[in-house]
C-alpha cells in the first residue's frame, strides 16, 4: 500500500501532498522535511529507493520536481516507478507538456487526477485515456454549473434593477 | 462585503505568495489572507466558500495552521452543487484525518452522497471514504458500499473495491460481506475494475484466512486464466507500457497468486505454467519487464517448491546483480534476502558480488547489501566476512559507519570460533570506529575479557598498545582503562605471554600515564573519566610504588566541576588516608562477571535495539569462573528486578554486571532516587569493592560482612528493594558521605534488629490529629504490606465516633481491620490503633498511594478530615 505521495520542488517547496495513513499535521511536517533533506541530496545516478523508518521511499525527479511514493517493505519498488510515470504522463497529458507552475497554480486539478489514479494508497485505473476521460467529465460538469450560476445570477441582476 | 476579503482570487494569491521574497513576506501575505478567510468564514459568506477553501488548501501545503477551515469543508461537502462538492470532498481529504472528531459530522452527508443519483458526486465520496474513513464510518457505510461493488458503471465498481479494502483493514470482521462480491469482480472484462478486484481479494487474504480458503478453492484456476490472457495479449494502445500489455495488472495478479500458492501444492501446481511463461518471456530491457519479473521471482520463492521454476528465478536474481542500473540491483538484493531463506546455496554463490554492494556508493544499495552479508554469515564463513567488512569499515564514510560497526559487532559476538578472535576482531572494531560502538556492546566485551582468564594479560597488552596509538574512539578508550585498572600488574610483569605476542614493556609509572591520559584528556566523558578514576584507585593497591602519584592525581580531582568526580575523589582520598587496612581488600581484582546474567539480561529486557546485535557470547566454559561467581549472580538476579526500566543505556548493563545493588550507591549519593545512566558506573564499581572483601575475607571489617549477613535473608524473601530507602531514609546518611564506611555501623545495626524494616511514617498530621504508619511485611510475600496506623489527638477535646476510612487506586487491594476503639482521648492521651492490609499487584513497579478520609464528632460538632498519603516508603 502506498502511505503517502509527495511533491517537492528541488527547492524543497512541498507541491502537492496526500496522505492515506493517519499523520498528524506535527508529524507531516516532520516526514516532509525529513523526506526532503533525504531525497534532495542523493545523487543524480543512485537508486530511486531508500529506506525509511521501516518503510521504502520511492522517487523520480522529473524536471525541477520529486514525485515521492512511501510504500511498505515487501511492495514492488519498480512497479512504484511505473506508477509515477504514469501519474506524470496522465497530468503531461492534461496540462499539455506539465511544468512546475501548472501544478502550483492548478494544484487542486493535480489532486483530482492523483484522485482518480490512486485510492486508499492502492492504484485505482490503469489506463491514463479512462483517467484523462472521467476528468474531462467532471471538469465539464463543473463548467456547466458555473455557467447556469452565471446566467441565474444575470437573470437575478436583470430583475432587481 | 467584507473589507478584506477583495475578491481576491486564488490565481491572485498564489501569485502573491510566490512573489515574496522573504519568509516574513510570505508569512505576512498569508497572515492577511487567513484573516480575510476567517472573515469570510464568520460572515458566513456563501459565494466564495470554495475559493476560500482552495486558497486554505494552498496555505495548508506551505505548512501553516488552517483548522478553522474544517467545518467549512462540511458545508460545502452539504451543500448540492458538483463543483462545491468536488472542492469540499478535496478539502476534507487534505485538512482531515481520520483522527479528527470532526469527521464523524460528514458521515451522513457521505451516506447522502453514496445514494446520490449523480455517479460523479457517488465517486467523490468513495473516494473521500476511501482515503480517510475511521473504523466508526467504515463499520457505519459498509452495507452501501457493498452495494455500490455492484454498480452499473465500472469507475463506480472500482472505487468501491478500493474503498472496501479501507474498510476490511478498518473493521475485519466485515470480511464476510465481502468475500463474494470481490470474487465476482474479478471475472470482470474492464481493467480497472479487475484490478482493484485483484487488489480487494489480496486484502481479504491478508486480514482473513477464511477468505484466503475460499479464493484458493474458488479463484485460482480464473486468475491463471486472466494472467495468461493479459500475458499474451496483442498491443493494445490503451494500456501498454513499454510493449507489455498492462503490466499494474500483470503484478496485482502475480501478487494475489503468490498468496494462494504459499503453503498449497495443489494452487501452487496450477500456476507453474505460467510463472514459467512470465519469467522466461517478459523482456527485462524496461523498467515495467522487470517490475514483473521481480514479482514473479518473488512469487516463485513464496509458492512450493518447484525445482525448474527456482531454477529460473535463480537465473533471474544473478542477471538482476549483474545488473549496471543501481534500481535493478537493488531489488536482486532485496529479493536475495527473501530467497537466502529457500535456496540459501544459491545465494551464497553471489557473494562476492553482494560484498561488492557493500561498498558500493549508493547508500541504499550498501544497506541492503549490509543486511544481506548479515543473513549471509555462519560459523563456517564467518572469518573472511568479518575481515572484509573491517577492511571496509576503514574506508566507509561516517554516516555508514555506526550501521557496519553494529553488525560486525553483532557477527563476531554470534559466531566467533575462540574467544581470542572475538577479542581481537572487537579490538580492531573499537579502535577503527569505536565512537559508533554501542555500550552494551563493550560491556559484553568486558564480560568476555572478565571471563578469558587466560588472556587476561594478552587483552590488557593489545589494549595498551591500541590506547598509545590512538584516544580518539571513546570506547576504545573506556575498555582499555578498566583492563588497565583491573589487570594492571599483568601489564607490567608481561604474565601469560602468548607466543604470537611481541613483548612490550610498560612500566608502573607508564600505566598510570595512560590512565592520567585518559582522565584528562577534554574529550572523555563522565563515564569514562569516572572509569578511569576507579582503574587509577585500584591501581594504587596493584602499584604501591605509585600510589604517591595516584593519590595525587585522585586529589586534583576534588575540583573537578563534575560532582561525581568530586565526591569520588574526596571519597577514595579518604580511603586512601585513612583506611590503609582495608584497602588492598576493597581494592581486590573484580570477580569473573557473569555471561549468563548478560545473556539474560540481553534477551529479556532489550528486545528491539539489539536486533543487529543480539549478544550471545561466545560458548566457552567457564572455567574457574562458576563457583566464585555464583554469589554474586544472585544478587544481580535480584537487583535485575530493582533496577527500575527507565534507566538509559550508557552503563547500565556494566552496573547491573559489576555488582550492583543500589543500595550502597544511594546511600553514598545520599539520595534514594534510581541513579542516572552514566554516572553509577562508578559507584557500582565502588560498591562491588565493599561487597567483595566481604565474600573472600569476612574479616577484613565488620561492615561489610554485617552488610554480607543481612544481605541473605533480604535477598531470599526478595526484599532487597527495601535496602535503598532504609538507608537514605535513616539519619546517619545524611551525617556526611565523607564518613561513608562510618555510616555504614548505625545502619547495619538497625537492620540486624529489625530484619527487613521500614521507617515510620507521619501519614497525616493537622491541627487536631496525627496518624502514624508502621509498615512491616511477610518474608516471602514482598507484595502484601501490613501497616499499623496510630491516631493521636492534638486537641485538648475528646474525639467520639471516630472512624478512619481509606481508598486506594486500582493496582492495590486493601482491608481494613476494625479499629481498636472509636473514642480518642484529648491530649495526646492515649490512642486508636488500626491494622490495614494493602497488596501492591505492582510491586516493584508502583509504589503505595492512599486517599484517607477521618471523620469524629468533638463537642457535638461533626468534622471531618480528608487527606492523601504519598510519602509512602518506595518499594512496598
Amino acid at each position: 500500500m502506498i502511505h503517502f505521495v509527495l511533491l517537492i520542488s528541488r527547492q524543497g517547496k512541498v507541491r502537492l501532498t496526500k496522505w492515506y495513513s493517519p499523520y498528524s499535521q506535527k508529524e507531516r511536517t516532520k516526514v516532509i522535511r525529513e523526506l526532503g533533506g533525504v531525497i534532495l541530496s542523493r545523487g543524480p545516478k543512485l537508486c530511486n529507493f531508500v529506506d525509511w523508518r521501516g518503510f521504502k521511499v520511492v522517487y523520480k525527479r522529473y524536471a525541477s520536481l520529486y514525485f515521492c511514493m512511501c510504500i511498505d517493505q515487501d511492495d514492488n519498488e519498480l512497479e512504484v516507478l511505473e506508477i509515477i510515470h504514469h501519474f506524470v504522463e496522465i497530468l503531461d497529458r492534461y496540462f499539455g507538456s506539465v511544468c512546475e507552475l501548472d501544478l502550483i497554480f492548478n494544484f487542486h486539478k493535480a489532486y483530482y487526477i492523483l484522485d482518480e489514479l490512486l485510492l486508499a494508497g492502492e492504484l485505482q485505473e490503469t489506463s491514463k485515456k479512462t483517467v484523462a476521460r472521467l476528468i474531462a467529465a467532471q471538469d465539464s460538469l463543473v463548467e456547466t454549473a458555473k455557467e447556469q450560476q452565471g446566467s441565474i445570477s444575470n437573470i437575478i441582476a436583470q430583475a432587481t434593477k | 462585503m467584507n473589507p478584506f476579503s477583495s475578491g481576491n482570487r486564488l490565481r491572485d494569491m498564489i501569485r502573491a505568495i510566490r512573489a515574496c521574497k522573504t519568509a516574513a513576506e510570505e508569512r505576512a501575505v498569508v497572515r492577511k489572507e487567513c484573516a480575510a478567510i476567517r472573515a469570510a468564514i464568520n460572515e458566513n459568506d456563501q459565494g466564495y466558500r470554495h475559493r476560500n477553501l482552495a486558497k486554505l488548501m494552498f496555505i495548508h501545503m506551505l505548512g501553516y495552521p488552517t483548522h478553522f477551515g474544517q467545518m467549512e469543508c462540511l458545508k460545502l461537502i452539504a451543500s448540492a452543487g458538483f463543483p462545491e462538492k468536488r472542492i469540499g470532498y478535496l478539502g476534507l481529504m487534505l485538512l482531515l484525518d481520520e483522527r479528527q472528531e470532526v469527521l464523524m459530522l460528514v458521515t451522513n452527508s457521505l451516506k447522502q452522497d453514496l445514494n446520490h443519483s449523480n455517479q460523479y458526486i457517488v465517486g467523490l465520496a468513495l473516494c473521500a471514504l476511501g482515503n480517510i474513513s475511521s473504523a466508526e464510518m467504515a463499520r457505519d457505510l459498509a452495507p452501501d458500499v457493498e452495494r455500490l461493488l455492484q454498480f452499473r458503471d465500472p469507475n463506480i465498481r472500482k472505487k468501491a473495491a478500493l474503498c472496501s479494502i479501507r474498510i476490511i483493514k478498518k473493521v475485519p470482521d466485515l470480511v464476510e460481506n465481502f468475500m463474494y462480491p470481490a470474487a465476482s469482480l474479478l471475472k470482470e472484462k474492464h481493467h480497472g475494475v479487475l484490478v482493484t478486484g485483484v487488489q480487494l481479494c489480496t486484502g481479504l487474504c491478508k486480514v482473513s484466512s477464511e477468505a484466503l480458503e475460499y479464493f484458493r478453492e474458488n479463484c485460482t484456476e480464473g486468475l491463471v486464466k486472466t494472467l495468461r490472457d493479459i500475458a499474451n495479449s496483442p498491443y493494445s494502445p490503451e494500456y501498454d507500457v513499454a510493449g507489455i500489455t498492462d503490466p499494474f495488472l500483470h503484478i496485482r495478479l502475480l501478487m494475489l497468486l503468490r498468496l494462494l500458492g504459499q503453503g498449497d501444492a495443489d494452487a501452487s501446481d496450477c500456476m507453474t505454467d505460467i510463472l514459467a511463461q512470465v519469467a522466461s518471456r517478459t523482456e527485462s530491457n524496461k523498467n515495467a519487464g522487470n517490475a514483473i519479473l521481480y514479482e514473479c521471482v518473488q512469487t516463485i520463492m513464496s509458492i512450493e517448491d518447484n525445482g525448474g521454476l527456482r531454477v529460473l528465478a535463480i537465473n533471474i536474481l544473478g542477471r538482476f546483480l549483474s545488473n549496471r542500473d543501481n534500481n535493478i540491483r537493488y531489488v536482486g538484493l532485496n529479493m536475495l534476502m527473501k530467497a537466502i531463506v529457500v535456496e540459501a546455496k544459491a545465494v551464497q554463490r553471489h557473494r562476492a558480488t553482494i560484498l561488492e554492494c557493500v561498498k558500493d556508493s549508493d547508500a541504499s544499495i550498501q544497506k541492503r547489501a549490509l543486511e544481506l552479508v548479515y543473513l549471509l554469515v555462519n560459523e563456517s564463513n564467518v572469518k573472511p566476512f568479518t575481515k572484509e567488512l573491517i577492511e571496509y569499515l576503514e574506508v566507509s564514510d561516517q554516516e555508514f559507519k555506526g550501521d557496519i560497526t553494529a553488525k560486525i559487532c553483532s557477527l563476531v559476538e554470534k559466531f566467533s570460533p575462540e574467544k581470542i578472535w572475538y577479542i581481537d576482531q572487537m579490538l580492531k572494531v573499537l579502535s577503527e570506529a569505536g565512537n559508533f560502538v554501542k555500550d552494551e556492546v563493550w560491556h559484553a566485551l568486558i564480560v568476555v575479557i572478565s571471563n578469558a582468564s587466560d588472556l587476561h594479560g594478552y587483552t590488557v597488552r593489545a589494549l595498551y598498545r591500541a590506547f598509545q596509538a590512538s584516544t580518539e574512539q571513546e570506547s576504545l578508550v573506556r575498555v582499555a582503562v578498566w583492563c588497565i585498572g583491573e589487570y594492571g600488574d599483568m601489564l607490567v610483569n608481561n604474565v601469560g605471554m602468548l607466543d604470537i605476542e611481541e613483548p612490550i614493556t610498560v612500566t608502573e609509572s607508564d600505566a598510570v600515564d595512560a590512565i592520567e591520559v585518559a582522565i584528562k584528556h577534554h574529550r572523555s566523558d563522565l563515564t569514562t573519566k569516572a572509569m578511569a578514576l576507579i582503574a587509577l584507585f585500584k591501581l594504587s593497591s596493584r602499584f604501591p610504588a605509585c600510589s604517591e602519584r595516584i593519590k595525587d592525581i585522585i586529589f586534583q580531582n576534588k575540583q573537578s566541576l563534575l560532582l561525581e568526580l568530586q565526591q569520588r575523589s574526596i571519597e577514595f582520598n579518604c580511603i586512601l588516608q585513612k583506611y590503609h587496612n582495608i584497602r588492598s581488600a576493597l581494592l581486590e581484582r573484580m570477580p569473573i562477571l557473569d555471561e549468563t546474567t548478560l545473556r539474560g539480561r540481553k534477551d529479556g529486557s532489550l528486545p528491539t535495539a539489539v536486533s543487529t546485535s543480539t549478544i550471545i557470547p561466545c560458548d566457552l566454559p567457564n572455567g574457574v569462573a562458576e563457583p566464585a561467581a555464583a554469589p554474586i549472580g544472585d544478587l544481580l538476579d535480584l537487583s535485575l528486578d530493582d533496577v527500575p526500566p527507565p534507566i538509559s543505556s550508557c552503563g547500565d548493563i556494566l552496573q547491573d554486571l559489576l555488582a550492583i545493588d543500589l543500595s550502597p550507591a544511594s546511600a553514598l549519593s545520599g539520595t534514594s532516587h534510581p541513579p542516572k545512566a552514566g554516572t553509577d558506573v562508578l559507584l557500582d564499581l565502588l560498591s562491588i569493592g565493599t561487597l567483595v572483601p566481604a565474600e573472600t575475607s569476612p574479616s577484613a571489617l565488620d561492615i561489610s560482612s554485617s552488610g554480607q549477613d543481612n544481605k541473605a535473608p533480604l535477598a531470599n524473601s526478595n526484599g532487597l528493594a527495601s535496602l535503598p530507602l532504609l538507608i537514605a531514609d535513616s539519619p546517619a546518611s545524611s551525617a556526611g558521605m565523607m564518613d561513608l564506611l562510618d555510616a555504614f555501623d548505625p545502619i547495619t545495626q538497625k537492620l540486624e534488629e529489625n530484619g527487613p524494616a521500614y521507617p515510620s511514617i507521619v501519614a497525616y498530621e493537622s491541627r487536631s490529629l496525627r496518624m502514624t504508619f508502621n509498615f512491616s511485611k511477610q518474608p516471602g510475600n514482598p507484595r502484601t504490606t501490613f501497616i499499623l496506623a496510630t491516631f493521636t489527638n492534638l486537641s485538648p477535646n475528646v474525639y467520639n465516633d471516630f472512624l478512619f476510612q481509606a481508598a486506594v487506586p486500582k493496582f492495590l487491594q486493601l482491608h481494613l481491620d476494625p479499629a481498636s476503639s472509636s473514642t480518642l482521648p484529648a491530649s495526646g492521651d492515649g490512642s486508636i490503633t488500626q491494622n490495614l492490609k494493602v497488596n501492591n499487584t505492582q510491586h516493584g513497579k508502583k509504589s503505595l498511594a492512599m486517599r484517607i478520609r477521618i471523620a469524629y464528632k468533638t463537642n457535638n460538632d461533626d468534622i471531618l478530615e480528608e487527606g492523601k498519603i504519598n510519602n509512602f516508603p518506595r518499594d512496598l
